[in-house]
C-alpha cells in the first residue's frame, strides 16, 4: 500500500475569508458522492505546478454530516515551496482538482470529559469539523482562538454566533493572549487539550500544559508544515541502485516521485509514519522535521521521514 | 443469486454441514505446506464471483441457521454484546455498511430504501420489514451494533482509536474461538492479542497495529485466521468451556472425519467514516475433515500442516489432544505429492 486513493473534485465556491485567507468549497466531479468524515480529518490536494506537482494536506472544515460538499481554508504563504501561492492564484470555481480521501490523524478523543481546543491563526481548521462533531455529540468544549487581528482571524463572527460562550477570541494587535496556564488551571478531570496553529505556538502550549502537571495521553496537536527547503542533495538507493537529485525546494519524497520511484506515504506532514526508510548511511547531518521518529531514533540516524525531513550534507544512502 | 437456506444446528444435534457447492469455495488458509504467524494482511478487494470474497460482506447457506443460534446465544447471555457509550456513532457506521453491502449485494434477499435519515430496511430470510430513522436509536428494536449484527454472519468488534492504540470499545461475538468479548471490553490492541504466543517477539503486532491506525475509509483490508473446532460448535466461547472443553477428549480414529472441523475465520477490517473507529468482522467458516479430503490438494496440505506445527501454537489453538488422531487419519489422503502454491483447489 504507497499511494493513496484521488478522488477527482471541482471547485464549486471561492470566498476571501479574511486576509490571506481563502475557503474553497469542493464537489464531487467523479461518480462517487463524498465520503463521510469525522470532525479533525483531512484531504491531501494535488497541484499540477507547471514544473512539479505538490501536494499539501488541509483540514476539512464543514460539519462531518454535511457531504454535500468539503470546505478547505487555505493561508496564503509568501516565500513558501507555492502550494498556497497555487491555490491563492490559480484555483477559480470550476477547477477541478485531485484529492485524496479523508484521513484523520487529528480525532478528538471521545471519551473525554471536555474539550480544551486551542487554535493559533490558520490552526483553526481542523477545529471548525470537530467543533461540528462535538456539538452534535453534546460533548463539553470550549475554543481559545488567539488571532493578529480581527481582519485575520477567519470565522470569529460565525463562530461566535453558533457557540456563543464557548468561544474565545484573543487579538494580538489589542494586547490579547491566551491566557492558557489560567485556561488549563481547574480543569475536570479528564479533560483533553488540543492545539493547532505555528510550531512555535504548539511547542508553547504543549510545554504549558506539560508544567501544568496534565498526562501526554490528554495533550493533542497537529501541524502541518511542508516540508522545509534547503540546500540539495543526491540519494542513492540500495534497492533500486539508482540516484536521485534532491532539489532546493522538494523533498525526498517528492524528487523520488518525479524521477517515477515508488515510496510509500499518506499524510506527507511528517505525523503518520507511514513513509518511515532506514538509512544506509549518510555523508552529512539529517534535519528530521516529523513528529513521528522518537528522539532516540532521530539520535540514532537509522530512520528518516522523507516526506519532511532532509540533509545537510552531500548524499544520503536509504534502503530503497 | 438466490441462495437455498440450510436448516440445521450448531449444538446439541450437530446436523451442521456443507454443500459440495460451499466446500469448493471454502476459504482454506494454508498456502503452502506449512504454518507460521505473519502480518498476512491484504486489500479486501472483491474476489472471483461465487468466491468467499466476491463481496464485501458473505452471506452463505448457513445464512438463517447461524442467525438462530446467534439469537439463542444472545438470549442466553446478554453480555456478549456490549458497547461503550462513545461507540454510538461507529454503531451508526457499522449499521450503514452492513445494510448498503448486503442490500447491493443480495439484492434478492435484502433491500434498503433511504431518505435522508428515513430508512427501510427489508430482510426477507429472516422476515424482517422495519422503517427507521438514521440516528435514532429510539426507532429501532436493539441499538444499531445488536440490531445488524443479530441479521449478519460474523461477530463484529468495533475499535475506538485514540492516543496510537486501538481499544475494542464494543463488539457483538456469538461464534467465538475461545476468546471473551466481556474480559477484552476496552482492552487495547496489545492488551487483547497478550495470550498470542511467538508473534511478540516477531514483532507482528506492533507492524500490523502501524498499519492499522493509518487505514482509510474505503480501503477495507483482510487476513485468514483459523483453529479447529470439534463438532459444528459455532460458539465455542470462555463463558461456555464447561459445555465444549470436553469435546476434545472424544475424538477417535473412527469419528474424525465428522467431528474434526476446521475452522477458519475471515477477517476484515474497514476505516468507519463518521467514527474514525475501525470495524472488525470475524466471519467464520467450519468444514469437516470428511469434507475437506474431497478437494485433493487440501487432502494432502493440511496433515503436513499440522505435522510440522510448532507446539506452542497447536496448545494456544487447543489442538494437541487430538492432533495426532487427525493427522493420522487425514494421512491416507497424502500420496506425498506437491502441492500447488496457494489455498485455492487446484
Amino acid at each position: 500500500m504507497t499511494a493513496s486513493f484521488l478522488r477527482t473534485v471541482r471547485v464549486a465556491e471561492v470566498e476571501p475569508v479574511a486576509s490571506r485567507i481563502k475557503r474553497f468549497r469542493l464537489v464531487s466531479a467523479d461518480s462517487q458522492p463524498l465520503s463521510e468524515f469525522s470532525g479533525g480529518s483531512h484531504v491531501t490536494v494535488c497541484m499540477k505546478a507547471p514544473d512539479r506537482l505538490i501536494r499539501n494536506p488541509y483540514s476539512l472544515m464543514g460539519s462531518p454530516s454535511d457531504t454535500s460538499s468539503y470546505q478547505i481554508s487555505v493561508l496564503k504563504v509568501e516565500g513558501s515551496r507555492g502550494g498556497s501561492e497555487f491555490m491563492h492564484e490559480r484555483v477559480e470555481v470550476g477547477t477541478e482538482l485531485e484529492i485524496s480521501e479523508p484521513l484523520n490523524l487529528f480525532p478528538p478523543a471521545k471519551i473525554a470529559r471536555k474539550h480544551i481546543l486551542v487554535a493559533g491563526g490558520i490552526g483553526i481548521t481542523p477545529f471548525m469539523s470537530m467543533m461540528g462533531e462535538l456539538e452534535a455529540l453534546g460533548a463539553d468544549f470550549e475554543l481559545h482562538y488567539g488571532v493578529r487581528s480581527l481582519g485575520d482571524g477567519a470565522f470569529c463572527k460565525l463562530l461566535e454566533a453558533r457557540y456563543g460562550k464557548r468561544i474565545h477570541v484573543y487579538l494580538q494587535d489589542q494586547g490579547q493572549l491566551i491566557p492558557l496556564e489560567r485556561v488549563l488551571a481547574n480543569q475536570p478531570l479528564g479533560s483533553h487539550m488540543y492545539v493547532c496553529g505555528p510550531k512555535p505556538m504548539i511547542d508553547w502550549a504543549l510545554r504549558t500544559a506539560t508544567l501544568a502537571g496534565w498526562p501526554d495521553e490528554n495533550i493533542h496537536s497537529e501541524q502541518f508544515n511542508a516540508p522545509p527547503i534547503g540546500k540539495p542533495f543526491v540519494v542513492k538507493l540500495t534497492k533500486s541502485k539508482r540516484e536521485v537529485r534532491v532539489g532546493g525546494h522538494q523533498s525526498i519524497l517528492e524528487a523520488l516521485e518525479q524521477n517515477g520511484i515508488d515510496a510509500p506515504f499518506l499524510c506527507r506532514g511528517g505525523a503518520c509514519g507511514q513513509c518511515e526508510t532506514s538509512v544506509a548511511a549518510c555523508d552529512g547531518f539529517i534535519e528530521h522535521n516529523d513528529h513521528y521518529l522518537s528522539d532516540a531514533e532521530k539520535a540514532s540516524g537509522k530512520k528518516i521521514m522523507i516526506c519532511m525531513s532532509r540533509i545537510s550534507g552531500d548524499a544520503i544512502t536509504l534502503d530503497l | 443469486m438466490v441462495l437455498a437456506f440450510k436448516n440445521e444446528t450448531f449444538r446439541d444435534d450437530f446436523t451442521f454441514s456443507n454443500s459440495p457447492a460451499a466446500i469448493r469455495r471454502f476459504p482454506f488458509p494454508f498456502v503452502e505446506d506449512k504454518y507460521m504467524y505473519s502480518v498476512n494482511i491484504e486489500p479486501h478487494e472483491l474476489g472471483p464471483k461465487g468466491s468467499v470474497y466476491e463481496f464485501p460482506i458473505d452471506i452463505d447457506e448457513h445464512y438463517v441457521s447461524e442467525m438462530r443460534d446467534r439469537a439463542l446465544v444472545l438470549d442466553a447471555d446478554p453480555g456478549r454484546c456490549q458497547a461503550l457509550p462513545h461507540m454510538i456513532t461507529a454503531q451508526w457506521d457499522m449499521l450503514e455498511l452492513l445494510m448498503t453491502s448486503m442490500a447491493r449485494d443480495y439484492p434478492e434477499h435484502f433491500s434498503l430504501t433511504r431518505d435522508g435519515n428515513q430508512w427501510h430496511w427489508i430482510n426477507r430470510p429472516l422476515g424482517i420489514d422495519h422503517k427507521f430513522t438514521f440516528g435514532d436509536v429510539a426507532t429501532l428494536p436493539y441499538q444499531p451494533m445488536e440490531y445488524i449484527g443479530r441479521q449478519c454472519q460474523g461477530d463484529f468488534s468495533i475499535q475506538d482509536q485514540r492516543d496510537g492504540q486501538l481499544w475494542m470499545d464494543a463488539g457483538i461475538i456469538t461464534t467465538q474461538a475461545d476468546w471473551s468479548l466481556d474480559f477484552d471490553v476496552g482492552m487495547n490492541f496489545f492488551e487483547w492479542h497478550a495470550p498470542v504466543p511467538l508473534a511478540h517477539q516477531a514483532g507482528v503486532f506492533d507492524r500490523a497495529l502501524k498499519f492499522l491506525l493509518n487505514m482509510q475509509h474505503g480501503r477495507p483490508v483482510r487476513r485468514l485466521n483459523w483453529t479447529m473446532t470439534i463438532n459444528s460448535r459455532l460458539d465455542t466461547s470462555p463463558e461456555n468451556y464447561h459445555k465444549w472443553g470436553i469435546d476434545r477428549t472424544t475424538v477417535t480414529p473412527e469419528n474424525v472425519g465428522d467431528k474434526v472441523h476446521l475452522r477458519v475465520e475471515l477477517q476484515a477490517l474497514w476505516r468507519l467514516p463518521r467514527s474514525n473507529a475501525i470495524l472488525f468482522s470475524i466471519r467464520c467458516y467450519m468444514i469437516k475433515m470428511r469434507e475437506l479430503a474431497t478437494v485433493p490438494k487440501w487432502g494432502r496440505r493440511l496433515p503436513r500442516v499440522l505435522r510440522t506445527l510448532p507446539d506452542e501454537i497447536a496448545d494456544y489453538k487447543g489442538l494437541t489432544r487430538y492432533r495426532q488422531t487427525t493427522i493420522d487419519w487425514l494421512s491416507k489422503y497424502d500420496d506425498g505429492a506437491p502441492t500447488s502454491l496457494g489455498g485455492g483447489p487446484d
